[in-house]
């Protein structure tokens, strides 16, 4: 039991990140901690992808004289990372236009406060 | 040329939505000339595309020449095919239309609007045509960031109805990536074909449960299955017009898509059904979804609100065919895809031609003059509504007939029951309308329908909708060859 939680403790890691967030998003009352948390949110799963990917005693994949390619074991597998770059895009584009519409909201309404936007908004 | 339809369909796109933002700066008018003909071209593409697939069958198209699973790849079958054909001939239709509401609604924000509404397209094409599962997500985020930020230009509630879309879209734009994550590390590959011929042996895997939960939930906030909806009233209702009409119809399609696709091609249903019971539990969420907005709409005062919560409930419907997992609910469902489009699409029109015409879709002002002054809008929302509600020989009653039919395959009484009740429900939010504007003298029994002047909206806002309403007719006739094509498309 003890070897289950400390073996996988990457993951235990991401998957309290990833509560956080999803905490932060549901009850957090200023829409800032609430993009916040989304960030958090994101990073989590980016965690996830890089801690599935990581391994000991292995190399960065190119071909090197050292290493015969026939070892697949010594190199790392660098496609999980890849995906990360186009993810963390995705992330700053989102986090980009949601802090654009925070901007429209504050400069409309004065506020960010979920629950007097509401009343303003009724 | 024919091996190159999958590509050049979202190339279109792309091309357009760069000769928007280069161009269009410079002369205004020219953003919708270029988005009406980048769609228009598309839905050509896509019609031959289609036509080649009647002879050719389905086409693969390997980008940069890498074979999969190295590398991405688009795939043109059946299913991508009926979507594709859905989606930009309703979008190059409403496109048309969107001119004057969006001059009128959006002045001076013209530009960025059809930049937006083209990127959009591209994400949804995108989504219907690849063949990589990562590449999937990317695409469900372009999509989604031009349709928050389309949502965002409406009225004063709309920033925070599109913040709120942006929040819960995002998780489960996440929920997805994680689901694939899953898959990712115990089959080593993202092709959607190399995967499931992987899958079958994975059954018993505690990874492949967790990510195929993940994905349904993920793209079931996108596509508002019930309990996942809570963002799509408040998104649609405060948005522009001519956004709704175009995003309404095929936005949340787009996402059923992609739950067709894990379900019947990736995973294949018998298998995902042995994971989790996946179908009994969409089923029954589709079915409570049903009813609820149903009963919702009914509660709605707003014409653009009530449509809203019908499109939940319509939802409900293609994730219920889904659910039946026969070739009459695979069949139904798929037909409902493009009735709804086409019904959605002409109700959420006639909201906009009201708007433009009277300022706001508040159904309580409606009155018999509506129908002296507006007669083609209103003509057409009868004929959608009562498609709607299922009348033979409309379009809406076939697609409901052949989900009865597969209700009655798996002999689920309580699902037959459910879309009869709803239909009538259906028939309760949109009939009072009909009655408000044809059955009685509103304003304190004094005949004035008769001395109302014709005052309908612009041509260019008529003849789309009058196009679509007359569809449904034709759909209609046409039901059986549409139905024989898709159940070829149940993967046994």
């Amino acid at each position: 039991m003890i070897d289950f939680a400390l073996g996988h403790y990457a993951y235990w890691f991401t998957m309290i990140l990833m509560v956080i967030g999803l905490y932060g998003m549901m009850f957090k009352k200023n829409l800032i901690k609430k993009v916040v948390s989304l960030a958090v949110f994101q990073s989590a799963i980016i965690l996830f992808f890089v801690a599935v990917a990581s391994k000991w005693n292995a190399t960065v994949p190119v071909k090197s004289d050292l290493l015969p390619v026939e070892q697949v074991s010594n190199y790392l597998n660098p496609l999980p990372h890849t995906l990360m770059l186009t993810a963390i895009v995705v992330g700053v584009a989102t986090l980009g236009v949601a802090f654009t519409f925070l901007i429209a909201i504050y400069n409309r309404y004065r506020t960010l406060d979920e629950q007097e936007l509401i009343d303003k908004l009724n | 040329m024919e091996s190159h339809y999958p590509a050049l369909i979202a190339l279109t796109y792309v091309v357009s939505t760069v000769l928007i933002t280069l161009f269009a700066f410079w002369k205004e008018r020219l953003a919708y000339v270029f988005a009406v003909f980048g769609s228009g071209v598309a839905s050509v593409l896509s019609v031959l595309a289609f036509l080649n697939y009647l002879t050719d069958g389905s086409l693969r198209y390997f980008f940069g020449g890498w074979t999969p699973p190295i590398g991405i790849e688009f795939v043109y079958d059946g299913l991508s095919g009926f979507f594709l054909l859905v989606i930009n001939i309703v979008a190059f239709v409403v496109l048309v239309y969107t001119k004057k509401p969006t001059n009128k609604e959006l002045p001076s924000k013209t530009v960025p609007y059809y930049a937006l509404v083209m990127l959009m397209m591209v994400g949804f094409n995108g989504i219907i045509l690849t063949g990589d599962l990562f590449n999937l997500y990317v695409f469900l985020e372009i999509s989604s960031l031009s349709s928050y930020a389309l949502i965002s230009i409406g009225n004063k509630k709309a920033s925070y109805a599109a913040f709120r879309y942006l929040i819960i879209g995002t998780v489960g734009g996440t929920l997805y990536l994680f689901g694939v994550g899953f898959l990712y590390t115990v089959t080593g590959t993202l092709n959607l074909i190399d995967m499931s011929t992987l899958l079958p042996t994975l059954v018993e895997s505690r990874a492949v449960f967790t990510a195929l939960v993940l994905m349904v939930v993920g793209i079931g906030i996108k596509a508002a299955v019930f309990p996942m909806h809570g963002w799509l009233p408040e998104a649609y209702s405060n948005a522009a017009s001519g956004t709704t009409a175009l995003i309404a119809p095929i936005g949340t399609k787009v996402a059923a898509y992609v739950l067709f696709r894990i379900f019947f091609y990736l995973f294949g249903i018998e298998i995902a059904d042995t994971i989790v019971p996946i179908t009994y539990i969409i089923g029954a969420l589709a079915a409570i979804g049903i009813l609820y907005g149903s009963i919702m709409a009914i509660g709605q005062t707003d014409l653009k609100r009530m449509l809203a919560y019908s499109s939940v409930s319509q939802i409900g419907y293609i994730i219920l065919g889904l659910s039946m997992a026969n070739p009459w609910g695979f069949a139904g469902a798929l037909l409902h895809v493009l009735n709804h489009a086409v019904m959605k699409a002409s109700l959420f029109m006639v909201s906009g031609n009201l708007m433009y015409k009277t300022g706001n879709t508040d159904i309580t002002k409606f009155n018999d003059s509506y129908r002296k002054k507006y007669p083609i809008t209103m003509a057409s929302f009868t004929i959608a509504a009562i498609s709607m509600v299922g009348l033979p020989p409309l379009a809406g009653f076939f697609s409901k007939w052949y989900l009865v039919l597969g209700t009655v395959e798996n002999s689920n009484w309580i699902f037959l029951a459910v879309i009869l009740v709803s239909s009538l429900l259906n028939a309760v939010y949109f009939f009072r309308i009909i009655e408000k504007v044809y059955m009685k003298n509103s304003i304190a029994g004094q005949k004035i329908a008769d001395e109302s002047p014709r005052d309908e909206a612009p041509g260019s806002m008529i003849w789309p909708l009058a196009i679509l309403a007359v569809s449904l007719f034709v759909i209609g006739l046409f039901n059986a060859v549409i139905v024989g094509f898709l159940m070829n498309l149940f993967p046994i």
